[in-house]
């Protein structure tokens, strides 16, 4: 298992930060997010919609209300956020049923250790002072490759 | 015409009976409050499991409350979309098979559609720019009628009703955040903290809300500590600042458009500060808002039956595979 980590300095960094891991994603990834309240993760989430061309005019919003929002980007990304319900609940929503047509970002995906697979990217947000943020990201198999690069990339973009 | 309108699209279940999309016969809600605040909110299975075991019971009230029986009923309409998908089936589900076994024609609502609805309720004359801002949903369009709607501006992230409940979870005042916040705040200083006003110097008419949050989080962090003595300043503070949002936007497109009737809903209608800021700065700008009861800004099914009511009226019918959109857009 390969891990990094990035420090952004403000939520238009954080963004750039998943539009780069946006670029890099495929049908059947699922990315599992952890952080508080405020930490950056629907900024992430924004970056990465991004970076998989989701049309600008889609906004993409916070799904803790909603539980579960898509988005048509050249494939399509399903934003979870599981932070209300037991695994029993997630697992009666039937999602991994529609899971596997395209990207699935996971907020709060340890609730349903069992549902995911596997060979998740994890990524975690750590709130240091203001509005500067510590981005961890660990994952294995393909997950070692799309790390390193973004390594490069991030350096170039100045993140 | 008389209309039995069903909403199933969230926390509640919701049926209604109203004659002629004016006259409210009955109106019941089987609010969910209690359950979800054990668990700090909305949880889409347990809300499901309850709608079906409420769904009967909550028809057949709203049924024996308006005093009439079911072969009396001319209409059905039902919320498709957008919500819980888990809970929608179970409105939609039902209303199909009443439908289809008392040969009462059906229509599927957009539950965005019926809270707007609940001004020709009111008697608003369009055209009027309508705001809804409640826990899902925040956005600002022009009605011209009912089904002719021009989206003026949306939030980007979270929903106005959202950052309440955020911000009460952050301070431990629990759930639901806006009544808390909302009672807490008049015990507070609506300006002691400057928290930021997103969006306000942008000439476009979205919303966005997540930062205002982030902004609560930092002050909350810099107190180290003694948060306790200074919950209800911040309350009131962040209060103030998405309300003068709300409120100004609002406004704005109501002068943009060149129209001069509002009208406020959804469930941050509900907020007392909201209500009372909306009066007075329409009252300045020459602009009549209406601001319904709040019973009628929060989920109901009467806001369906008003707005099937002008859909069957045309003769419009839905399929019987109309299916439940968690995603529907306005």
């Amino acid at each position: 298992m390969k891990r990094v980590h990035f420090l952004t300095s403000c939520p238009e960094e954080t963004r750039r930060l998943g539009e780069i891991l946006g670029r890099h994603l495929k049908k059947g990834d699922v990315v599992a997010l952890r952080g508080d309240l405020g930490a950056g993760k629907t900024c992430f989430v924004q970056g990465i919609a991004r970076g998989l061309g989701v049309p600008e005019e889609e906004y993409v919003r916070s799904p803790s209300f909603v539980i579960i929002n898509e988005y048509r980007g050249s494939i399509p990304l399903y934003h979870l956020d599981f932070y209300r319900l037991s695994e029993e609940e997630i697992k009666d929503l039937h999602i991994d049923e529609y899971l596997h047509q395209g990207v699935a970002v996971v907020e709060w995906a340890d609730r349903a250790p069992g549902l995911l697979p596997e060979e998740a990217l994890l990524v975690e947000f750590h709130i240091l002072e203001g509005d500067r943020r510590r981005i961890e990201m660990g994952g294995s198999g393909r997950w070692e490759d799309v790390l390193s690069s973004m390594e490069g990339e991030a350096l170039t973009r100045s993140i | 015409m008389l209309i039995l309108g069903i909403d199933s699209s969230c926390d509640d279940m919701c049926a209604a009976v109203v004659r002629d999309g004016r006259e409210i016969l009955s109106n019941v809600v089987s609010s969910q409050e209690g359950i979800h605040s054990r668990y700090g909110g909305v949880v889409p299975e347990l809300a499901s499991r309850r709608h079906l075991e409420t769904v009967l019971p909550v028809v057949e009230e709203a049924l024996r409350l308006s005093g009439l029986k079911l072969e009396e009923i001319d209409g059905i309409g039902v919320t498709y979309g957008p919500g819980l998908i888990v809970s929608l089936l179970v409105g939609l589900s039902f209303a199909k098979a009443l439908s289809l076994a008392s040969s009462i024609p059906f229509v599927g609502i957009n539950h965005l559609e019926g809270h707007i609805a609940i001004a020709f309720l009111k008697g608003l004359e369009p055209p009027f720019v309508a705001l809804l801002a409640s826990g899902g949903h925040t956005l600002l369009c022009r009605v011209d009628d009912i089904g002719r709607y021009t989206l003026l501006g949306q939030t980007r992230d979270d929903a106005a009703g959202e950052a309440f409940d955020k911000v009460a979870k952050l301070l431990d005042l629990g759930y639901p955040g806006g009544p808390r916040i909302d009672a807490l705040s008049k015990e507070g200083d609506r300006e002691a903290i400057p928290f930021p006003r997103p969006h306000m110097s942008r000439k476009d008419l979205d919303f966005s809300f997540s930062g205002i949050k982030t902004a609560v989080l930092r002050y909350v962090q810099g107190l180290e500590g003694d948060v306790e003595a200074r919950k209800a300043d911040i309350v009131a503070s962040f209060q103030e600042a998405v309300v003068e949002v709300l409120v100004e936007k609002t406004i704005r497109a109501c002068k943009g458009s060149k129209l001069e009737r509002a009208f406020v809903t959804g469930g941050v209608a509900a907020n007392s500060r909201l209500r009372e800021r909306f009066l007075e700065r329409a009252k300045e700008e020459g602009i009549e808002v209406l601001l319904p009861e709040i019973p009628f800004c929060t989920d109901n099914g009467v806001m369906i039956a008003v707005a099937a009511y002008h859909h069957l009226k045309r003769g419009e019918r839905s399929p019987y595979d109309l299916t439940a959109i968690p995603n529907l857009m306005l």
